[in-house]
């Protein structure tokens, strides 16, 4: 998606901006890392999950993918942990557990 | 993959989202889920203009951009003024023949206090000149991009730090204002509430005010964990017991006939709803009884508007 060295946001500096603070890539947020903000991680349980897809309707930020099996998986390079899925699932198949733990 | 959508029941949820993740909304943020459902049901043929808060700062902070899809930013004061000259902008070059016709959706969007503070003249002239837009207010309850500042959709008792609860004040001393109805006393073809609880109504109502002719009005209830001080798991949740409680009923209003979207045949007590927030943490147990007298009275005016003039 992006040859240009779209370094976001740490090392960004003006010298990296475009002329008139243009933005060139539309939806270029998307580069962007939000997983670290994280401090509770959302785990799936396969056995439990019934594909319904509600923890995809409801992640405000857009971090749960659908994979080609069907199952949705946590995207956690976006994930901020919130755990709104875990308490979307109706099947208890979405578990917080503390960041850093396995 | 499923195709270009996803089927849950009778409702089709497109899979491509036209707001990139990687925004930085608050954690367990309601805004950010309405907006993305409402992106969703916009699809791409849409010019949007928003007015300056959360929203707005949290997609597209410098040098990144969450939007796949014309975004104007405006001030507070003018978010209607410019999606009117758009609108009518658009209308005259294609009427012209200098842009191709196309079915472009107008959209502002603007918080509670872009809306019902200060941008609410701007917003009433452009229903009252019958431009063909969409308004979607994002309804937090208060100044949250700023700091939890108390704004005229604050309900009342609700803690903010320009309406502190104390030993002298509960908070918030007056009723929030009802903007759906100011929209409504428009005659406008449109006007309806929605929340995140009810992501299906929202994305149909947001869909229908769109496709409606004319300016239409949908004022969407989005819980903000930061601002409302409640855990970053229950904004969804809250949004839902808004809706059960009767604090914020789901209905229509075309032509000033109403439609109740949501009728639970008995509320449940307006506490459920205050209970998990820290803002009505402080609320004695009179102020409590005040607030559920308030909402019952509210929901009943509400229920006999509905009955005496229904939409057909």
């Amino acid at each position: 998606m992006a040859e240009k060295k779209l370094k976001v946001p740490e090392d960004f500096t003006w010298r990296d901006m475009e002329v008139g603070n243009i933005i060139t890539e539309p939806g270029n947020a998307s580069l962007r890392k939000t997983g670290d903000w994280r401090s509770m991680r959302p785990v799936l349980d396969k056995e439990k999950c019934i594909k319904c897809g509600l923890c995809w309707l409801y992640c405000p930020d857009g971090a749960v993918k659908l994979l080609d099996d069907g199952y949705y998986e946590p995207d956690l390079f976006y994930c901020k942990g919130c755990g709104i899925c875990a308490r979307a699932c109706k099947k208890g198949a979405i578990t917080m557990i503390e960041e850093g733990e396995k | 993959m499923e195709g270009q959508a996803i089927k849950f029941g009778k409702n089709m949820v497109p899979l491509a989202d036209t707001l990139a993740p990687g925004h930085s909304f608050c954690i367990g943020c309601g805004e950010a889920l309405a907006l993305k459902l409402a992106c969703k049901a916009l699809g791409e043929n849409v010019i949007i203009s928003m007015a300056t808060g959360c929203a707005e700062i949290c997609t597209s902070p410098l040098p990144v951009t969450s939007w796949r899809v014309p975004w104007i930013h405006t001030l507070f004061e003018n978010n209607s003024a410019v999606i009117s000259g758009v609108e009518a902008g658009s209308k005259i070059l294609m009427a012209k023949g200098k842009k191709p016709q196309k079915d472009i959706k107008y959209v502002a969007m603007g918080g509670d206090g872009a809306t019902s503070d200060i941008g609410l003249q701007a917003l009433s002239g452009a229903l009252e000149r019958g431009h063909d837009f969409l308004y979607l207010c994002w309804d937090n309850e208060a100044y949250m991009n700023t700091g939890i500042q108390r704004s005229s959709a604050t309900p009342y008792g609700a803690s903010t730090t320009t309406a502190p609860a104390g030993k002298v004040s509960i908070g918030q001393k007056t009723r929030k204002k009802n903007m759906v109805e100011i929209a409504a006393a428009h005659d406008i073809p449109y006007a309806a509430t929605a929340s995140i609880g009810y992501p299906f109504d929202l994305m149909n109502k947001v869909k229908k005010g769109a496709e409606t002719k004319g300016p239409a009005y949908v004022h969407v209830f989005v819980p903000c964990p930061t601002g409302w001080r409640h855990a970053s798991d229950m904004a969804v949740e809250l949004g839902r017991l808004a809706v059960e409680t009767g604090v914020f009923p789901l209905y229509e209003v075309e032509h000033g006939r109403y439609r109740m979207n949501v009728s639970p045949s008995t509320l449940k007590p307006v506490e459920e709803y205050l209970k998990p927030q820290g803002r009505f943490r402080h609320l004695p147990e009179e102020e409590i009884r005040k607030i559920q007298e308030m909402v019952n009275e509210e929901y009943e005016r509400l229920k006999a508007k509905a009955a005496a003039f229904p939409l057909a």
